[in-house]
């Protein structure tokens, strides 16, 4: 199935985040599975660099053709970085969800809760497909 | 449990992603479907219908009874030739849009929407039942495989002795196709030429290979209901349960020309629908692009510029050809300047533009 790096933590919203164990300024994205159960992917909205959300917030969307999905903060901070190149050209969500496909950096405020292992988001996604 | 087509071991060998559509289990792409959208434009893409319900109709008075049971002039079709035409209940409503065949003088071919072709079965068998005719829904047995796009002439006379050529737009005939007894249509539903062709249930597997070998060297791609979907819109041709249902009546949907009152005899809603002939619908059905990149969809409320909800979209997607998102909607009455479409909290603007989004070169 889907390709899940074991570099990386997860949500039930099906986003990835890196950075975890080497810092404050995590990145974020949404996974193959996600991109595949989206389809092609046709717009991408990114939240505002320096905006301060709070885990679980709506923070931006991917559209494919068939559908919408919101984009929640994985985690609460402060927006540092959005990924223009993205929003340009929404397909390489598709192409490379965890590459060059990823949306947005954000610099962690309090604690990462509630992320996911990949074991866990594997047996997330085996239970859905 | 949605029910498979015959074909669903091809689909799933080819590694579609399966979607409940009508209770049928479906194909909704096999890979991009962006691309499977852009091989039937430029190409040739293959699509399973098999959901779709073809209905008999036959005996010495079989056009009479589908002139009262239909809002088209049925009897007055030739042999060969096929007719867009629509089922109304008693208070003009539509029940469903359907494309019926003359296959011989006494025999005519009923296709349906997967979602309807039940009921509508069960309303023909009644309206029906005065007449010297007989009503068959052979649904079942038979399969439907569809070959669209500008290329698809091409792959199919490689597999017919047919003469495609003679075949018109709304025609078709009884052929052989890679030595299958088949029911050639010129029909489609993206805005390309293309072919419907009718089968025996157990002949739909080796029809779709042979199809799909002969259509290699053009590009064919199989295609899902997602690229159906996204052709037909840009061809702004109407979906049942987005821009038809029972709530409308062909004139609602600016289909007042399908009814045809000239033929003779009473029809199934001719009291209803006579008065409405030339009363100005309330509302109308628009093409609208958008000028931003979020697109749409079905049931978001198209507003005007003081936000006052002055219509619905009733479906809308991402157009490949156009570069921009599209969506058909009603609104009221000749609006046509300064709309915006509420996606979700924002106004997005948009332009109504005239329907078809999308015509082939000729």
């Amino acid at each position: 199935m889907s390709n899940i790096p074991e570099d990386l933590h997860y949500t039930k919203e099906h986003e990835w985040i890196s950075g975890i164990d080497d810092g404050l300024i995590l990145t974020v994205g949404v996974t193959a599975y996600a991109a595949e159960a989206l389809g092609d992917v046709v717009y991408v909205q990114v939240p505002e660099v320096g905006s301060t959300v709070a885990t679980g917030d709506a923070v931006g969307e991917v559209e494919s053709t068939k559908s919408v999905s919101d984009i929640f903060a994985p985690v609460g901070g402060e927006i540092v970085e959005t990924n223009e190149a993205v929003v340009d050209d929404p397909s390489l969500v598709n192409s490379d969800p965890y590459g060059d496909g990823w949306l947005f950096r954000i610099r962690l405020d309090g604690d990462a809760d509630d992320l996911l292992s990949p074991e866990e988001y594997t047996a997330l996604t085996s239970g859905e497909s | 449990m949605s029910r498979p087509t015959p074909l669903r071991g091809v689909h799933e060998a080819l590694g579609a992603t399966l979607t409940d559509f009508a209770g049928w289990l479906m194909p909704l792409r096999y890979g991009s479907e962006s691309a499977e959208h852009n091989a039937v434009r430029q190409a040739a893409g293959l699509f399973d219908l098999s959901h779709m319900g073809e209905i008999f109709v036959t005996g010495p008075q079989a056009g009479a009874a589908l002139d009262y049971a239909l809002v088209g002039y049925i009897s007055a079709l030739d042999p060969g030739r096929a007719r867009y035409t629509m089922i109304v209940d008693a208070d003009g409503h539509v029940l469903d849009d359907l494309i019926v065949y003359r296959l011989a003088g006494e025999e005519f071919m009923v296709v349906a929407n997967a979602s309807n072709y039940p009921r509508v079965a069960a309303e023909l068998t009644e309206r029906a039942k005065d007449f010297d005719a007989v009503v068959d829904d052979r649904s079942e047995r038979y399969a439907l495989i569809a070959v669209q796009g500008p290329r698809s002439r091409d792959i199919l006379a490689g597999l017919t002795e047919a003469d495609l050529d003679a075949l018109k737009y709304y025609a078709g005939l009884p052929a052989t196709v890679a030595g299958i007894e088949a029911l050639i249509a010129r029909t489609g539903y993206t805005g390309e030429d293309g072919f419907e062709l009718f089968v025996a249930a157990d002949d739909a597997e080796p029809l779709w290979a042979a199809l799909t070998k002969a259509g290699e060297p053009y590009g064919i791609l199989p295609a899902g209901l997602s690229a159906r979907d996204t052709l037909r819109l840009e061809a702004g041709m109407p979906l049942y349960g987005n821009e038809l249902s029972a709530e409308l009546t062909p004139f609602d949907a600016g289909l007042g020309r399908v009814v045809r009152f000239d033929k003779p005899g009473d029809f199934v809603g001719r009291a209803a629908l006579e008065p409405l002939k030339d009363v100005p619908p309330t509302r109308r059905l628009v093409g609208l692009v958008a000028t931003g990149r979020r697109v749409p969809r079905h049931g978001y409320p198209v507003v005007s510029g003081d936000g006052t909800v002055v219509g619905e979209v009733t479906s809308g997607a991402p157009s490949q050809s156009l570069g921009r998102p599209i969506a058909m909607a009603y609104v009221d009455g000749d609006l046509s300047t300064g709309l915006a479409v509420d996606i979700r909290g924002s106004r997005e603007p948009v332009e109504v533009v005239e329907l078809p989004f999308y015509r082939r070169k000729k």
